[in-house]
């Protein structure tokens, strides 16, 4: 059985068919890639997959599990979470609480004993806050844990929306252009930490991104759309070499 | 001294204000609506107080959690009947606000059906009057300030430090995302409407505590006023909402003392006109971009 199991999946907004007849599979502890020029559907497989739009067609399991027609924080809950092309951190709360807040669902402590301060809640409250120390120590971020999120530089934001989205513990982690708008020292440090996360977390990675480099270093298999369709897939090399997908990005 | 004693005065108006304008400011905060059914809840409050106290002879202390319970109650209720379908199929916003404005209407004259239009009498806590050195004041005004202080306090710490605070302020600074960060906004929403509602009920006591009398549109003009406090103070903003309604009621206050009775409400409305002109956002409103 694969982690994810995606066929025939399709999407129509109005009259376009934004994505058409998508298979797709994702075995544990892969990383797999999503390419493809501007607008050709990728963000829509992201949302297609969190929930936030509801296909047209097709079938999504996770696990064997249809997810189609749940809502996105009950999809979080069973296991995918992402980050974002545009970041969408909570700017107004700490690094440490963007963290604890996509751990909240695990916690047990309910608002009396939040508000009464027993026990319970200091003790659960303890282990969130190591716990969410412990994620920032693998990005060398502890010292960061109780600065703003808005404040953190760029690069570091991208890592802390990484961060947020393993806090929920989920078993595939769908990366948006996590690449986009760093340098190239910066994007050769980003393949080691994806590299590792994936080892570390045992986590499937599903990753959309532009940065060539990235993806031919890191990926094992990719996928590459063009309006709304597949047209190709397979080992990088392949991909390097397959002309539809030459044709696509340079045109014939 | 005299002053000392307006400000003191205005600051037991003010309170009132500043619960019901929490309301307004934590459930715009999260879902962007102004929901004019929130001035109700108060008028809600204050019928409960008045059955549960004069109709079946129950104590006070009976009378106010019933009163907070049921408004809490009636709060999410409102949410899952009248708004909850709309939020979820993102409706313009201006069919919320003729929604609210429906709820209002609903509430008003059900209870009007219900006890009928004639003002009643109710009595909280015995008037007292305090008398610190020189200074006198009312009990009740005494009351109305500890209190608010009180479950203010208590307010910020549920915001800062529960699960379910937190939750909030990131469903109220992107919602899109804290779904997907596992956070059952609806839950989060429903929450809000309960605490609000029940921070009104809070009001609603203090409210016939100072005024003892209630009256299904009641909650018309009080309701306004702290929607004016709460815009003041920044909408979206609890610490916004608590400075907007003590100024409003120290505004007040003074304006009775050293105007003219008939203009305070000339004078509440023209602070806020006076604000939106210089500082449209509220006085601990952060200015943010509406997202496309």
């Amino acid at each position: 059985m694969h982690l994810l199991e995606i066929k025939d999946l399709g999407i129509i907004f109005g009259g376009l068919q934004a994505l058409n007849d998508l298979h797709l599979v994702v075995d544990d502890k892969e990383i797999v890639g999503l390419i493809g020029p501007n607008g050709a559907g990728k963000t829509t497989v992201f949302n297609l997959l969190t929930g936030v739009y509801p296909p047209s067609g097709g079938a999504i399991r996770l696990e064997g599990n249809s997810i189609i027609g749940k809502k996105p924080f009950q999809i979080n809950r069973i296991g995918i979470a992402r980050t974002f092309q545009n970041i969408r951190l909570f700017k107004y709360m700490s690094v440490a609480d963007n963290i604890k807040l996509a751990m909240n669902h695990n916690m047990k402590y309910n608002v009396v004993s939040g508000m009464l301060r027993l026990p319970s809640f200091w003790r659960e409250e303890r282990a969130i806050d190591k716990k969410a120390r412990e994620l920032l120590k693998i990005f060398d971020m502890e010292e960061l844990a109780d600065q703003m999120a808005s404040s953190l530089p760029y690069g570091q934001q991208r890592k802390l929306e990484i961060l947020r989205a393993l806090a929920s513990n989920p078993k595939l982690l769908l990366l948006d252009e996590p690449a986009a708008g760093m340098n190239p020292t910066e994007t050769r440090d980003l393949m080691e930490v994806i590299r590792r996360i994936r080892d570390r977390f045992n986590v499937a990675i599903l990753l959309i991104e532009h940065d060539m480099s990235l993806v031919m270093n890191v990926c094992e298999r990719l996928y590459v759309l063009d309006y709304g369709n597949l047209i190709a897939a397979g080992t990088p090399e392949q991909i390097r070499t397959d002309e539809k997908v030459i044709a696509a990005y340079l045109g014939k | 001294m005299d002053f000392l004693k307006h400000i003191i005065n205005g600051l037991g108006l003010g309170s009132i204000y500043a619960l019901v304008a929490l309301g307004y400011s934590m459930v715009y905060g999260i879902v962007q609506l102004i929901n004019f059914a929130h001035g109700d809840i108060i008028m809600v409050g204050g019928y409960t107080l008045y059955v549960v106290m004069a109709s079946l002879g129950l104590p006070l202390w009976v009378a106010v959690p019933a009163s907070i319970l049921l408004c809490a109650l009636v709060g999410m209720i409102i949410e899952r009947v009248a708004y909850q379908r709309l939020l979820v199929h993102n409706a313009a916003r201006i069919s919320l606000l003729i929604t609210a404005m429906g709820v209002s209407i609903f509430l008003q004259n059900s209870f009007m059906l219900m006890f009928g239009s004639a003002p009643k009498h109710i009595s909280v806590f015995p008037s007292q009057l305090i008398r610190l050195g020189s200074l006198e004041m009312d009990s009740s005004t005494a009351i109305n300030i500890v209190v608010s202080v009180m479950m203010m306090a208590a307010l910020q710490i549920l915001v800062n430090k529960s699960k379910i605070g937190k939750a909030m302020k990131a469903t109220s600074e992107d919602s899109g995302a804290a779904k997907l960060m596992g956070i059952n906004t609806y839950k989060v929403i429903a929450f809000t409407f309960a605490l609000g509602s029940a921070m009104a009920a809070v009001g609603a006591i203090l409210y016939c505590n100072t005024y003892p009398q209630i009256k299904p549109d009641m909650g018309n003009l009080l309701g306004l006023k702290a929607f004016v406090a709460a815009v003041l103070g920044g909408i979206g903003s609890i610490p916004g909402a608590m400075l907007g309604g003590y100024i409003l009621g120290v505004a007040e206050s003074l304006t009775m003392a050293y105007i003219s009775t008939t203009l305070t409400d000339a004078v509440v409305f023209g602070i806020l006109i006076l604000m939106l002109s210089v500082k449209p956002s509220g006085l601990m409103g952060k200015n943010r971009k509406e997202k496309v």
